[in-house]
């Protein structure tokens, strides 16, 4: 097992090695340079006079990361924060986002499940309203609202709510009915029974939903900071796209993906926990 | 000019009669006053300090025949001495020359990051909107749509527009009908059309036939102008070309991705196409119409009502800027001020060959045009005039229009008038100016005349 996890880190490095390499030999070359008088040649890019690549190499990629992960907390008024910042900011809202959807998915998820009426009564409302991308409710959000910070906090909570929701429902439809025969035996009551019962054993797929809402929060949140800008590291992609700086589109994307992950092994954690064995 | 007369005179009264107190009955008041109009004290410090010393000796002698006994029996020169012991004269004077008391000191103005909106960015890092009181914080946006949400929904308390859109806002067309105002230009010219560099050698507009083209929105002096342009090289703009509408950010990526053939775009886009060799600048716009308005400054009827000192201040300093901007010594400066990241976000050298007009056309020449954009804050009515008949030959409007109601009701040239007196510039007489498009004369009197004279129209 240990040489299984010892050879996969080997082949790990080699593969980013090599990405790094073939970035890095891509993105250097020069293209061919016109010729132009040196006063014209002053007030061009260095594409044009030196051929360079518009592609920055992953040196000068590197270099601005360390750049931004030794000055993470650079404030130089609103249109221009540091990204220690800027991430704070959107984790901030999918915190909250993410939080009103955990408490409203997840009671709703189990009066679902116990209630065979409620889940017939609800399923054409969730049908239709679950597969409507959370970005095509910013309109409507900015307008009722009539503020862009909630009106991403209620993307967030809009695009989270529905994995919950829905393993919640079904995690609490398919507790096992031996369980459930053995409460009504003993005679515990319906509260008693959903959180002694039906919570524990239930748990590992609503922790799963969970999982899920939480990737697709921070998938959203990039989106909807570049719509409404502000703050954020969306709005800090946006900024810099806007500035045509693909080397800090780069770097946002990378601490994007890591961010992402830390959310994620988070819940994955939390799903250890409650796990049982059968 | 009741406010300019002075109050330590013992034979004038205050209050009752006319309403300067001064004549028997208003009409008198009225003749005495347009006599008086020139003789308005002649420095502003004087000026203010009668006004505030009048409203302090009313304080003092509620009774105006208490306060001309007083006068009369202690003298004018002791009178002044004596309150100014106990009332701070002096500094009651400078607060009212800071425009009264701000109802609110700290301002949300939104920007989209490109030249037009230099005043109100400049104002923020070169102090002028300190200097009028005010706390102000610029908000980079990130599209016309989103800036305009936002200041519906008051999370700005005023914003960069182009300068159709608070007519469209007015007229509800794109957005609910709401009273809007820009009482101020920022700048004019200053745009151009772009094209990619393999078109280098379709310099002829009627070659364009399929192409697609950008404009920054649907409600803007670039969507306008381009189809101007290409009806009068005899292009139907919606049917033998396509234009949709595309945030500026967006144009440079689109262009370099062979998305779009071209642009007629605000800079810095245009010369960032250059600069990052994927395009080349066609036509300024400055060619089009030499003088055209483009973005403005704009805020609800709301505020303006609800917090007039506050307008009126933040006004004066985008007044103020755009007077600095408008002067070609203090460009190279202000390029370097707008240029971090905080603001516009660019390279200095794209900023500078925009200010100064000396630019790199894309095609290996320098070009010289101190004109390329310029800055004029004043709202002509006439512009709002030509607007609104483009809105109609294109459809986005349909009907009868009131003209020069809606002009005069959106586009405030009489505020701006009074604030360019009191910032120490000369407004112009009219409001209102007849200027040409393309060699073609647009006479703003006539407007529906000018629209039927176009053979290509939606109206």
């Amino acid at each position: 097992m240990r040489s299984l996890s010892l050879r996969a880190g080997i082949v790990s490095a080699l593969i980013l090695a090599t990405f790094l390499i073939a970035w890095h030999i891509a993105t250097s070359g020069t293209g061919a340079v016109q010729q132009m008088d040196p006063e014209y040649a002053k007030l061009m890019g260095q594409t044009a006079t030196q051929g360079k690549s518009a592609m920055p190499g992953p040196l000068q990629v590197g270099a601005t990361l360390w750049k931004h992960l030794t000055n993470p907390f650079y404030d130089n008024g609103p249109n221009d924060k540091g990204l220690g910042i800027q991430l704070a900011y959107s984790v901030g809202r999918v915190a909250l986002g993410y939080l009103l959807a955990v408490i409203v998915a997840i009671p709703l998820g189990f009066l679902i499940g116990m209630s065979q009426l409620m889940s017939r009564a609800l399923d054409p409302f969730i049908q239709v309203l679950k597969p409507i991308s959370p970005l095509a409710w910013m309109p409507l959000a900015l307008y009722t609202i009539k503020d862009s910070n909630y009106s991403a906090i209620f993307v967030i909570f809009i695009c989270s709510v529905w994995p919950m929701l829905i393993n919640t429902a079904f995690g609490v439809a398919s507790v096992r009915k031996e369980w459930l025969n053995v409460a009504r035996t003993l005679e515990v009551g319906a509260f008693k029974r959903a959180f002694t019962v039906i919570l524990p054993a239930a748990a590992p797929t609503i922790l799963t939903g969970m999982r899920i809402s939480i990737g697709i929060a921070w998938l959203v949140i990039v989106a909807a900071e570049m719509l409404v800008g502000g703050t954020g590291i969306g709005y800090f992609v946006w900024n810099e796209w806007n500035n045509l700086s693909i080397t800090n589109v780069i770097n946002a994307i990378l601490v994007i993906g890591i961010v992402g992950m830390i959310l994620d092994q988070l819940l994955a954690r939390a799903a250890k926990l409650v796990t049982y064995p059968e | 000019m009741s406010m300019f007369s002075n109050p330590f005179d013992s034979k004038r009264r205050l209050r009752s009669g006319c309403p300067c107190g001064q004549h028997r009955s208003a009409a008198e008041h009225d003749h005495a006053l347009r006599l008086q109009a020139q003789e308005v004290p002649s420095s502003e410090d004087k000026r203010y300090e009668n006004v505030v010393a009048g409203a302090v000796m009313r304080a003092m002698f509620p009774q105006d025949a208490a306060r001309r006994a007083f006068l009369k029996s202690v003298g004018a020169a002791t009178a002044l001495a004596a309150i100014s012991q106990f009332f701070p004269l002096q500094t009651a004077t400078e607060v009212f020359a800071q425009g009264g008391p701000l109802e609110k000191k700290d301002l949300k103005v939104g920007f989209i990051p490109i030249t037009c909106a230099t005043p109100i960015i400049m104002a923020h890092p070169m102090g002028f909107y300190t200097k009028h009181g005010l706390n102000v914080e610029v908000i980079k946006t990130a599209g016309w749509a989103v800036i305009r949400d936002k200041t519906i929904n008051k999370e700005y308390d005023a914003a960069h527009m182009l300068s159709p859109m608070p007519l469209a806002i007015t007229l509800g067309a794109g957005a609910n009908a709401q009273p809007y105002t820009a009482p101020a230009i920022e700048n004019i010219n200053g745009q151009a059309i772009t094209l990619a560099i393999k078109h280098k050698d379709k310099r002829d507009p009627k070659s364009w036939k399929g192409f697609k083209f950008a404009v920054p929105f649907d409600y803007s002096m670039h969507n306008y102008l381009l189809r101007y342009y290409l009806a009068e090289h005899g292009l139907d703009p919606d049917t033998d070309v396509q234009i949709r509408a595309v945030p500026p950010p967006e144009m440079v990526a689109n262009l370099r991705a062979d998305n779009i053939d071209g642009f007629l775009g605000p800079d810095p886009m245009n010369q960032r196409a250059v600069y990052d060799n994927v395009g080349f600048i066609h036509v300024l716009s400055k060619e089009i119409w030499d003088g055209h308005p483009c973005c403005a400054f704009a805020a609800s009827q709301e505020f303006v009502k609800s917090s007039p000192n506050t307008y009126a201040a933040l006004l004066k300093s985008i007044i103020d800027a755009t007077a600095f901007a408008s002067k070609a010594e203090n460009r190279k400066q202000i390029a370097e001020a707008i240029a971090p990241a905080n603001y516009i976000n660019q390279p200095v050298t794209v900023l500078e060959q925009i200010l100064t007009g000396t630019y790199a056309d894309g095609l290996g020449t320098v070009k010289r045009d101190a004109k390329r954009v310029d800055f004029d804050p004043f709202p002509y009515e006439s512009f709002a005039v030509w607007i609104l008949t483009q809105m109609k030959r294109w459809g986005q409007i349909k009907g009868e229009v009131k003209y020069a109601d809606v002009a005069k009701q959106v586009f405030l040239a009489t505020d701006t008038t009074k604030l360019m007196k009191e910032v120490g510039l000369t407004p112009p007489v009219s409001t209102t100016k007849s200027f040409s498009v393309m060699g073609k004369t647009f006479d703003p009197s006539k407007p529906e005349e000018y629209l039927k004279s176009f053979k290509i129209s939606r109206a």
